[in-house]
């Protein structure tokens, strides 16, 4: 039991501190909230956003039960093909539509979590990274999905009954709107973190082979953390194809498996917060770069493999362990 | 099936093994690498591809396909220590992810190096005149190109197996891939068996990428899907295991080639049901070692 109190922080039980530790879904809120406020433009907040969700699918996998998986694209496009030829193809309402590609990504992590968790450690990453690649051919060729040229019209202008109707042409309208889903997959995700279950997932992280030696069943663990963190990713995805009225092929790409990677780790893995702030870095880093050079790959790059020689904790991350040590 | 003669099945079988060479070739290196310094080379298809515009280069000055194909695996090799060195090393002993998120990275921005000094398109590759043409091979015309693909893959997978099995450095190295402590404990600087292990295992891919440009020309993204194909491979035939790379490889290759010619929609998911039903059933691999990565 030594190790729990050695990782818990010194600082005192009161004050704004603690509020945050205690409360960090409303905290994460509050702070979402103001944020559009506080960038550039609207369109950068609401992708900040929607890849802070995916990133914080990611992060469930990644930093909290230490699994890296390099083919997580296939559950944001799996929830992004679904939700868009839902809504462009057969005219599903939206709040069909997002339950429905939560309820398919889901199954997609099912279907590759049942192969992928066979391999361990290193394996998991290749594996992933291999079955993501056969989605992405799979959709490439399913006729309702646009192929090479990508899924167009997946237009949703208004939400809510007639009378009290929203336009989400308006990109603050947008924002909130997102920023509902996105709320609801924070507290669920702090709930998963707290229960008993969480711990299971944590213990898989610090300590494989003790947590099955305890009588945990580590394989189901897994799978369903597998396939929680598809679904987060899938809800990320339907979000992001109605956010932009289309879904490009390259959403399935491995590139975008590479990047939730690079966003989960900018910000901290294993943080709750951590998702969005490498999600808003990157964004940034991608929003301002992009302007003067075309090449701006090479900095994120760059940022990249500095972080993960000296930073490997990610920014929040490092910003955290500097707060406790004090 | 009528369309389907013997001579087209023996035609795609051969097409298949050249597609499969290139296989083995990154599968053999990515291999080696992990069975000696357990860091999964994310950037092995970065290294293919600078192998591919670096022989591009040479060529340019030295117009000899022969002489830029022996330059090209030095000089990635030279790269590939260099990001060993000041790069990789640093994070030994830091966990197993850490090596495989830093040549993600690496690879990233070698891709855009490329892309800024070679512009975004892809540049074709003529085939070297003298590999030009077809030969009979007793079941057809097949163009020499890829029996040459073919035939250099034997001669480099030759190599390394005289220079793994029967030479005093390539006893430390299969000493080193067992056990790293023990072989530093007999004196055994081994910092530099690594770097030289990763310099060969890139300098092969580096090989790889310049003998598929005259086959499919050359891009900054030709290593990408050729990098997943190297990580199915090594699954498949099992990690660290030379002979799963070759035997696993060549197979891969095969089935991608015949199913263009028998099940064209399902040529590209082809190698990742092999993938699926080797995990399913022999999870580490055909010719792997169980526990080995747990």
């Amino acid at each position: 039991m030594s190790i729990d109190i050695q990782a818990i922080p010194a600082s005192p039980k009161t004050g704004i501190r603690h509020w945050i530790a205690t409360h960090r879904v409303l905290a994460t809120l509050a702070f979402l909230i103001v944020f559009p406020w506080l960038m550039p433009n609207q369109s950068v907040a609401i992708n900040i956003l929607i890849y802070g969700l995916y990133a914080l699918g990611f992060n469930l996998l990644f930093g909290y039960m230490g699994m890296l998986s390099f083919g997580h694209a296939a559950f944001l496009g799996v929830g992004a093909y679904t939700a868009g030829i839902l809504i462009a193809k057969f005219g599903v309402a939206w709040w069909l539509a997002i339950p429905a590609a939560i309820l398919v990504s889901a199954l997609a992590a099912l279907a590759i979590g049942v192969l992928a968790i066979r391999s361990r450690g290193i394996y998991f990453a290749m594996v992933t990274l291999a079955l993501s690649q056969c989605v992405y051919f799979l959709i490439y060729q399913f006729p309702l999905s646009g192929g090479e040229n990508g899924l167009r019209g997946v237009n949703i202008t208004e939400i809510g009954p007639a009378a009290l109707s929203l336009s989400l042409l308006d990109p603050t309208v947008k924002y909130y709107f997102i920023l509902c889903f996105v709320a609801l997959a924070l507290w669920l995700l702090s709930r998963i973190l707290a229960s008993p279950f969480g711990g299971i997932v944590e213990a898989i992280r610090e300590n494989e082979a003790r947590t099955r030696a305890c009588g945990f069943n580590v394989e189901r663990t897994k799978l369903i953390t597998f396939i929680l963190s598809g679904a987060f990713c899938g809800l990320a995805g339907a979000l992001n194809a109605i956010h932009l009225s289309s879904v490009a092929i390259e959403t399935l790409h491995y590139e975008t498996s590479g990047l939730v990677v690079m966003i989960c780790l900018l910000g901290g893995m294993g943080t709750f917060f951590g998702p969005f702030v490498g999600a808003a870095l990157f964004m940034l880093i991608q929003d301002m770069f992009s302007l003067w050079t075309e090449h701006w790959q090479l900095y994120v790059g760059a940022v990249f493999v500095f972080l993960v020689l000296f930073f490997p904790k990610g920014v929040w991350g490092t910003l955290l362990e500097k707060l406790h040590a004090r | 099936m009528d369309g389907i003669t013997l001579q087209l099945f023996a035609m795609q079988l051969f097409t298949g093994l050249a597609l499969g060479a290139i296989y083995v070739l990154l599968a053999v290196g990515l291999s080696l690498i992990f069975g000696m310094l357990t860091v999964v080379n994310f950037a092995h298809g970065a290294f293919f591809m600078v192998g591919a515009y670096v022989g591009y280069s040479i060529y340019q000055y030295i117009p000899n396909f022969f002489i830029s194909l022996m330059l090209v695996p030095l000089a990635v090799a030279c790269v590939g220590m260099l990001a060993e060195r000041f790069l990789v090393r640093p994070l030994y002993g830091r966990g197993i992810d850490y090596p495989l998120l830093l040549t993600f990275g690496l690879g990233y921005i070698m891709v855009e190096v490329i892309r800024i000094l070679f512009g975004k398109q892809g540049l074709p590759v003529d085939t070297p005149e003298l590999l030009q043409g077809s030969m009979n091979i007793l079941i057809g015309q097949f163009p020499i190109y890829r029996l040459f693909v073919i035939a250099i893959t034997a001669v480099v997978l030759l190599g390394l197996w005289l220079f793994i099995e029967k030479t005093s450095f390539g006893l430390i190295i299969r000493a080193g891939a067992r056990d790293p402590q023990i072989v530093r404990i007999l004196g055994v600087d081994i910092a530099r068996v690594w770097l030289i292990v990763f310099g060969l295992g890139t300098g092969i891919a580096g090989l790889a990428g310049y003998l598929s440009a005259p086959m499919q020309g050359i891009a900054p993204e030709m290593g990408g899907s050729v990098l997943i194909a190297a990580f199915v491979v090594t699954v498949v035939g099992g990690m660290g295991s030379l002979a799963g790379a070759v035997v696993a490889g060549l197979l891969i290759g095969v089935v991608e080639s015949m199913s263009v010619l028998f099940v064209p929609e399902a040529a590209k998911v082809s190698m990742f049901i092999i993938m699926a039903i080797v995990l399913l059933l022999r999870p580490q691999g055909l010719f792997g070692r169980s526990g080995l990565m747990s």
